[in-house]
């Protein structure tokens, strides 16, 4: 068998072994609450700036780039729809979950590396401290429950920054833009992208985790293990995006 | 020798890295109250052999029997019982450095300790007075000296009261004067908290102050034991190579 085959494979089984520890770990006690709570802060409000800017700025543009091409036909009035069923369907989730894979995911892979090389790590385990508790499921869970947050979040101001490119170029009032697109979406489009968002958001917080717990010794491992941590985050963000569209064709 | 007395039994302790044999039959016992100083090349194994002891590095095969239990077969929660008896100080301190000198000792306090709020502070400030670093309790460790790391590692290890010490390398990149300052804290501890220790290092002003007993590893068995001042005097070339 190839080695870089081989190589995916055993990765594939060490994610699969580490998140069958974070499932056994997440319900037993001690319960970390106040560094589950430093996490919400850490991951979710942290990056509020980002994720806005960047939402906004999705919207803004993909709004300048529907006007030329539908008000020639007379169809400025579908702009709110089309951007509303792209962004809230994939626009959304798929762009922040890889903003958040490569802010995020990055950031728990360099600092769990580092943690690991400068063995803070093993002094936790050596005190009869559960690192895995401490560290890895507190950052998972943050991440399970604050990408989606951050989604939602990054959808609406991309829906609004979609109004304000809209409101250069006609005299559709914020009222009207909103109403339409209320009309437009349904609970078939906002339910399944919602759900794999949580799926984004464990996926993003399981890999940096497992890259930086598992990270070789020495100061090079910190930089692998934060840059794997974003490369194979952001592929699994695109291939559970492609997974949850089949499905949710399947279903609805 | 009565053998309730002894904490630490290694029988036939062996370790393998691929094909490299670093432990090949390693024997050790260490009495309650003794500090017994491991000396040995760099890359023998004196620091694998502190890890086996703790399960941080699983042996090959042999039996490590802390305070009776023999550590590769005890369970996990068993394992975490027998840490808590355990305190371990790193080479390099270890310090959490995303917290606080107080939050550093608290965190294995709230974890693994029965005090309460109050109690915990009142045992945070004994071991920083204990160890010279009361004035530093709000500090972060990337705002402290070397020495000052050094003292924290061991304030942080002995918070828990343990009845083991492992030491490893304990005064290695330090000064002279801080690194005797370190050896004789290893002694202050030892009086106070009446610990069995084991101390691998290469420096021999710490050996001379803190041993009771010396062992020497050479080639992944331990060949020569005694006093410092017995093997100051050895007619074995390897082990005088160390005092001179």
């Amino acid at each position: 068998m190839p080695k870089g085959i081989q190589t995916a494979l055993i990765e594939i089984w060490g994610l699969a072994e580490f998140s069958e520890r974070y499932f056994k770990e997440v319900f037993k006690p001690p319960y970390e609450i106040k560094e589950l709570i430093r996490q919400f802060f850490q991951i979710g409000n942290k990056s509020l700036g980002l994720v806005g800017v960047t939402g906004f700025i999705i919207g803004f543009v993909l709004a300048l780039q529907a006007i030329p091409t539908l008000q020639p036909f007379g169809a400025t009035s579908l702009i709110p729809a089309m951007i509303s069923i792209s962004i809230v369907r994939e626009i959304g989730p798929v762009i922040t979950g890889l903003i958040c894979a490569g802010k995020i995911g990055s950031g728990i892979g360099a600092e769990l590396g580092s943690m690991k090389v400068t063995e803070q790590i093993d002094a936790m385990e050596v005190s009869a401290c559960n690192p895995f508790n401490f560290l890895v499921v507190t950052r998972v869970t943050a991440t399970t429950l604050m990408v989606p947050l951050l989604i939602i979040y990054a959808d609406a101001i991309a829906l609004f920054g979609g109004w304000i490119a809209l409101s250069i170029v006609s005299d559709m009032s914020i009222s009207l833009y909103f109403s339409q697109i209320f009309d437009t979406l349904k609970f078939a489009d906002i339910i399944p992208a919602t759900i794999k968002t949580f799926f984004f958001g464990f996926t993003i917080g399981l890999v940096g985790c497992y890259k930086g717990y598992t990270a070789d010794r020495g100061t090079e491992s910190v930089g692998i293990a934060a840059n794997t941590s974003v490369v194979i985050s952001s592929l699994m963000v695109i291939i559970w995006d492609m997974l949850a569209v089949q499905i949710t064709n399947i279903v609805y | 020798m009565d053998n309730t007395e002894i904490v630490i039994d290694i029988e036939h302790l062996k370790k393998s890295f691929g094909k490299n044999e670093i432990l090949k039959d390693i024997n050790l016992q260490v009495e309650r109250g003794e500090t017994v100083v491991t000396l040995g090349k760099s890359g023998t194994g004196k620091s694998v052999t502190l890890k086996c002891i703790v399960e941080l590095i699983r042996p090959d095969s042999g039996i490590i029997k802390v305070l009776g239990k023999n550590i590769p077969e005890l369970s996990y929660e068993a394992l975490q019982y027998i840490r808590k008896k355990i305190g371990f100080v790193f080479q390099s301190a270890a310090l959490y450095d995303s917290m606080s000198v107080r939050e550093n000792i608290e965190f294995p306090l709230d974890r693994n300790s029965d005090l309460d709020e109050d109690g915990i502070n009142k045992r945070v400030e004994e071991v920083l007075k204990d160890v010279g670093l009361s004035d530093s309790i709000d500090k972060m460790p990337s705002e402290l000296s070397g020495g000052m790391r050094k003292r924290l590692g061991v304030a942080r290890t002995i918070a828990l009261k343990p009845e083991i010490m492992l030491w490893d390398e304990p005064t290695t990149g330090l000064d002279p004067a801080t690194a005797r300052e370190i050896s004789n804290l290893i002694v202050d501890m030892q009086k106070k908290y009446k610990v069995s220790s084991i101390v691998v290092t290469h420096d021999m002003m710490c050996a001379k102050i803190v041993s009771d007993r010396i062992v020497v590893l050479k080639d992944g068995i331990y060949t020569n034991s005694g006093t410092f001042d017995k093997l100051q005097k050895s007619d074995d070339e390897f082990v005088r190579s160390f005092f001179e």
